[in-house]
């Protein structure tokens, strides 16, 4: 299940959706905007999506994983719009009958994530703005 | 024979022109490395950038993929997710 939403993450129905009477281990990954980075402090992250390509990318990488580990079920939530500290960003969540192979998809899934999916993230702090790794 | 193609503009490359989409004039075959070199003519701002990747119809697309009208064209700075 692959969502684009600019509504607040709920971490209780997404694990619900992962629940399996097969799954002997489930992990959920949660990205969350935290109040500071490279000793600056943020103030709110603002994120944006080119939602079709998106979704089709974020799809491209579950199929990648559900075709490398054996994936009961798997779930990949991503926010758009204004998040504030303590907010979460992005939610991956996967179950499996193992632990090690819920551990490797879910890492891989986050990081494929943030290496080709087009989602764009600007960092506001108190005295300025940036949109993250956009500069050399 | 010329035509123009609109592409969309998203994060820092929407920041710096100002604008969510531009109109960009091509040659007929024109390739996606062309519409890049003519954005670079036309806002000399995005050199700024790290990088540039294009996007056709969703995809992400090589430079030397041939560009035609009905195509949906995106410009894809580094992307930031998670």
């Amino acid at each position: 299940m692959i969502t684009l939403t600019s509504d607040p993450i709920d971490v209780t129905a997404a694990l619900e959706k992962l629940q399996s009477s097969q799954a002997g281990a489930i992990d959920i990954f949660l990205g969350v905007v935290r109040d500071n980075t490279q000793q600056r402090a943020v103030d709110r992250l603002e994120y944006e999506a080119y939602d079709r390509m998106a979704i089709s990318e974020m799809q491209k990488i579950a199929d990648e994983a559900q075709q490398r580990w054996p994936i009961l079920n798997c779930i990949i939530i991503h926010r758009k719009g204004i998040l504030q500290i303590g907010e979460t960003a992005v939610l991956i969540g996967v179950a499996t009958a193992h632990r090690a192979d819920a551990f490797e998809a879910c890492r891989f899934i986050i990081d494929t994530i943030k290496q080709t999916v087009p989602i764009w993230k600007k960092e506001v702090f108190t005295d300025g703005e940036q949109w993250v790794n956009a500069h050399p | 024979m010329n035509s123009s193609v609109s592409v969309l503009l998203f994060g820092i490359t929407r920041d710096l022109t100002g604008q969510s989409s531009v109109s960009v004039s091509l040659l007929e075959e024109a390739r996606v490395g062309d519409l890049l070199t003519q954005l670079h003519r036309q806002y000399p701002q995005l050199a700024a950038i790290r990088s540039l990747l294009v996007a056709v119809n969703g995809e992400y697309a090589e430079t030397d993929q041939i560009l035609t009208p009905n195509d949906e064209v995106a410009l894809i700075p580094p992307v930031s997710g998670g």
